[in-house]
């Protein structure tokens, strides 16, 4: 199978332990690490149990890191050619679960696999990247700074974001236009376009307001003014807010958070887990995780610097820059600092198809780091 | 080819600023935690404490009242309250009609049980059925393996020994209502009571006590997870009364089926040791809260068992009075204490008569035989003499017409009328015959019995400005009164006409005469009329007392002191509608007075 495909590469090739002595093992520590500390407050937040969380996150870490294994020995090429593919497949499950998905949170997100349940949206993250990274590899500096020239890929970025908002998962929508963001700025797309775009949506946001849920307006108000209903929408932010500050610099105790224990923290084994951290272990417990996330970012962005090939470049700070808002928009939302948007704490929250795309990324990510001096032309594809 | 490499140096560059913001981001993330964390740590602590604690309050046991010889008049019953935890039922329709098979329920109390079971969370007890007796208690005890789910509860609730016949002193408690002013936690919480009337109310502030209270650690639907602190409460003071239980059985047994009050006391301390108003009601049944039939029987009986007429009631003090009168003469000088009056019955005043009780009259009389014979045309000309002013201030320096402050609430200031306050209250002049009929205590003047026992013990105790009051009093520990300043022997001058209105024969209350190991009483028979006598009567013969409808006939009014050589007691007698202070008022008085020398004579003596 390895064989299989690397034949039909041309060029360059790299040997099995090439590959193997390539790999940043600094780099899978910090994630193992942060996967512990999920696994440990989850074990918490079941008082002191392995069920119904630690146990299960475990095992889907476990699955997430054999993909993420898989994905680093694959050649840098493959992705690229099967961008598109992959794009169009995930596009056509989105549409499916818009069609007739299974009805879960209010909100239809899964299709049911049997063995877990699996979310496209969270696929489409790597998918937009994979292909978008595609689309700038092929195309020239001068078409990218025309207007023309965003216009493919704008609409790339605008029918998986529909879709998924009309799901609706606003955190999800607002990740994926992000991350595409992120990836237009770093090709090098003008500045004023941005500001143009900005303008543009702020007109539109009226009636974007129009088109909100009204379950997603009240988050949006309620964090404009948590004590507008303090014991309503506004009672998450509040609640997280006091576990967080009386946590301390140095936390209540594993399995001695009074806020998280006592039932007043809400989703505290998912979006809210962040804040448990930080109320059983303080500002040291947050800190670390910040640092972990800071150098597993930082890594990913040095990784992307030092591959040769553009398309490796732009996939890994395509990545880095999806998993950076996961990790900016959870914590904001649970420090006060954004509305609640649902949106996890990746390898920490209790979730199976964020952990997975995650990890997926990470591997993808390492493949870049390990492929680095593989070189792949702007027509190759 | 140059703008491939352009391509690739923007992409470098830009992925450098990118990382660059996106690590900032992160660090800045790092100040938020700082702030929080940190700076407003204190804050957080306090509110996430706010969350989990929850604080109770526990409520003290009120304070036991006690009689002068330490007998218990309200006390604290343990009272059982069967309790229900609908998530530790396995049904709780089970559960109750297995309950309902122990003890009846009724269809509303199930009704109110379903009702608080859909309102709470599941782990909230609810109360099945309360004021259970012990025995009703071990009952749902034993029957607990059918019971799952039930549970007892206990608590203390109030209760008098005694009933009805300290119901008037002793009070009640009743639950908060809006008007009372909460200045303690404690009348904030459901179901607690506080003193309503009587020496409950007025001693409530040293019965209540401290609460203590138990900080509980809460979950966020309120279950409780687990006690942190427990601080006990302190209980109420005990309260050692004057009262005598003895004496006051005694005044209940003798009011018997009649309306009226007895208020006896000491002479020299105040102590009361006798405060009864009949008829009488359970104070029980306002602890355990009342029902409207109850309530309706109770304020609308004719007799008015729920007035205190020992301080609420009104009555002319009739005869009474005379001693007043008899006093401010003397002390005027204008009588002369030998000086005789010719009573034949009536007196004449400009064109309106004014009759003595004796058709015929008493003949010539002096102060100490018109008191034996209780002469009302010595007094009219007395006090035709003397000025309602003279007659007015003396009834005041003895405690009428003014509050006596006992303590027990909605006492009256009672009447004691002069031409200042008549020109106040009607804008008319005073007339002579308004200060003749003073003079025998009848026309405007108003009393109340526990001042007319205040009234007696002056007098008993040679003018001792003595203040009546419900505290014990130990004997190294006895007040000073002052002294109303009026002559020794003035004083016993009108104590010797009482002394024959008992003792001596002719006397109106020779019927009620004793002699206990040589110890007499004094006394003085007053008749208040209720309905005046009507010229037409007086000539076609008085009706009989006994043949007037019962809401008409005479007030009864005998007060008293006993030993007449050494007085102790002072008693007041009131009986409404009893006819005669002789034949009704002075028996219970006697029988009162009589009652405290014999236990004088006991082990516990009154003394």
């Amino acid at each position: 199978m390895y064989k299989a495909y690397e034949t039909s590469f041309k060029g360059q090739k790299l040997s099995f332990s090439e590959k193997f002595w390539n790999i940043s093992f600094s780099y899978i520590l910090f994630i193992m690490i942060l996967g512990a500390i999920g696994i440990t407050i989850l074990y918490s937040a079941a008082n002191g149990s392995w069920n119904p969380w630690a146990a299960k996150q475990l095992m889907r870490f476990g699955l997430g890191f054999a993909v993420m294994i898989v994905l680093i020995f694959i050649d840098l090429r493959w992705f690229l050619r099967y961008a598109y593919w992959f794009y169009f497949a995930v596009l056509g499950l989105l549409i499916a679960v818009e069609i007739g998905g299974h009805i879960g949170m209010g909100a239809q997100r899964w299709i049911n696999l049997g063995f877990m349940k699996l979310q496209p949206s969270e696929l489409m993250k790597i998918a937009l990247v994979l292909a978008l990274a595609r689309y700038f590899n092929s195309s020239t500096l001068q078409s990218i700074e025309t207007i023309k020239g965003v216009i493919i890929p704008s609409l790339m970025v605008v029918f998986p974001v529909f879709l998924v908002m009309i799901q609706p998962d606003l955190g999800t929508a607002i990740m994926l236009l992000l991350t595409a963001g992120a990836m237009f700025f770093a090709v090098g797309v003008q500045l004023w376009k941005f500001v143009a775009l900005i303008c543009s949506a702020v007109a539109a946001m009226p009636i974007a307001w129009h088109f909100l849920h009204n379950y997603q307006k009240n988050r949006v108000l309620t964090f404009l003014d948590p004590e507008r209903d303090p014991l309503g929408a506004g009672y998450h932010i509040i609640q997280s807010k006091i576990a967080l500050g009386s946590g301390g610099i140095f936390g209540k105790g594993f399995l001695n958070g009074t806020q998280s224990h006592l039932n007043f923290l809400p989703e505290k084994h998912t979006d809210f887990i962040f804040t448990m951290l930080s109320e059983e272990f303080g500002m040291i417990g947050g800190v670390i995780v910040i640092a972990l996330n800071v150098l597993i970012i930082g890594y990913s962005y040095f990784f992307a610097l030092r591959s040769t090939s553009y398309f490796g470049k732009l996939m890994a700070v395509g990545l880095a820059s999806s998993y950076f808002l996961y990790v900016i928009i959870n914590i904001s939302m649970v420090l006060g600092m954004l509305p609640v948007v649902g949106v996890p704490l990746p390898l920490i929250s209790y979730g199976g198809t964020v952990i997975m795309s995650v990890m997926a990324g990470f591997g993808i990510i390492l493949a870049v780091n390990v492929n680095r001096t593989i070189n792949i032309g702007k027509d190759q594809g | 080819m140059n703008r491939d490499n352009d391509k690739g140096k923007i992409l470098i560059s830009r992925s450098m600023i990118l990382g660059g913001i996106q690590l900032l981001l992160l660090v800045m993330i790092v100040f938020r935690l700082y702030y929080l964390q940190v700076y407003q740590a204190d804050k957080y602590k306090t509110l996430a404490d706010e969350n989990r604690i929850s604080t109770r309050l526990l409520v003290p046991a009120r304070g036991i009242i006690y009689d002068r010889h330490g007998n218990i008049l309200a006390g604290n019953r343990q009272n059982f309250q069967a309790m229900m935890i609908p998530e530790q039922t396995t049904s709780i329709n089970d559960t109750l009609s297995a309950f309902k098979r122990i003890m009846p329920l009724s269809a509303e109390e199930e009704k109110r049980i379903r009702k608080d079971i859909k309102r709470n969370r599941s782990f909230v007890p609810i109360k099945v059925k309360d004021n259970l007796s012990w025995e009703q208690a071990t009952q749902i005890l034993l029957n607990s393996p059918d019971l799952p789910g039930i549970m007892i509860d206990e608590g203390l609730s109030r209760y008098y020994p005694y009933g009805n016949i300290m119901a008037h002193v002793i009070g009640y408690v009743s639950s908060v209502s809006d008007k009372d002013e909460k200045d303690d936690p404690l009348l904030e919480m459901p179901g607690f009571k506080i003193g309503k009337s009587g020496i409950e109310r007025l001693f409530e502030k040293e019965l209540r006590g401290k609460a203590g209270n138990v900080k509980l650690e809460v979950n966020a639907y309120g279950r409780i997870m687990k006690e942190i602190e427990l601080i006990e409460g302190v209980p109420g003071d005990r309260i050692d009364l004057s009262l005598d239980v003895r004496l006051q059985k005694k005044a209940y047994e003798l009011l018997g089926e009649e309306s009226g009050a007895v208020v006896m006391m000491k002479v020299d301390t105040g102590e009361v040791l006798a405060f009864a108003s009949a008829p009488s009601f359970d104070p029980n049944m306002f602890a355990k809260g009342l029902s409207v039939d109850n309530w309706r029987s109770l304020s609308e009986d004719e007799k008015k068992p729920l007035l205190n007429k020992a301080v609420s009631g009104l009555y002319s003090p009739g005869s009474t009075f005379k001693m007043i009168v008899g006093l401010a003469a003397l002390e005027s000088g204008l009588l002369k204490s030998h000086k005789h009056t010719t009573c034949n019955g009536k007196m004449m005043l400009g064109n309106h008569t004014f009759h003595c009780w004796k058709k015929d009259g008493h003949g010539t009389i002096n102060l100490v035989q018109a008191l034996q014979h209780s002469c009302d045309i010595f007094f009219y000309e007395t006090a035709q003499k003397i000025g309602i002013a003279k007659i007015a201030a003396m009834a005041r320096r003895f405690g009428l017409g003014a509050k006596t402050n006992i303590g027990i609430e909605n006492e009256k200031d009672g009447l004691i009328p002069d031409a200042e306050w008549k020109k106040k209250r009607f804008g008319e002049s005073w007339q002579l015959g308004e200060t003749i009929i003073s003079g025998i205590g009848q026309g405007y003047i108003l009393t109340t019995p526990v001042q007319l026992a205040v009234m007696v013990s002056r007098i008993a105790n040679g003018g001792q400005e003595v203040v009546p009051t419900f505290r014990k009093i130990s004997d190294d520990n006895k007040p000073h009164f002052d002294n109303l300043g009026i002559s020794l022997q003035n004083i016993d001058m009108v104590k010797q006409g009482m002394y024959e209105v008992v003792n001596v024969a002719g006397g109106t209350a020779m019927g009620a005469r004793f002699d206990f190991n040589g110890q007499q009483m004094a006394g003085k028979t007053g008749s208040a009329q209720v309905k005046r006598i009507s010229m037409r009567e007086r000539q076609t013969g008085v009706i009989k007392q006994e043949d007037l409808p019962w809401k008409y006939r005479d007030h009864a009014l005998f007060v008293a002191f006993a030993p007449f050589n050494n007085p102790k007691y002072g008693v007041a007698v009131l009986v409404e509608h009893g006819r005669s202070g002789s034949k009704v008022a002075a028996p219970i008085a006697g029988q009162m007075l009589l009652e405290a020398l014999k236990l004088d004579a006991t082990d516990k003596p009154v003394d």
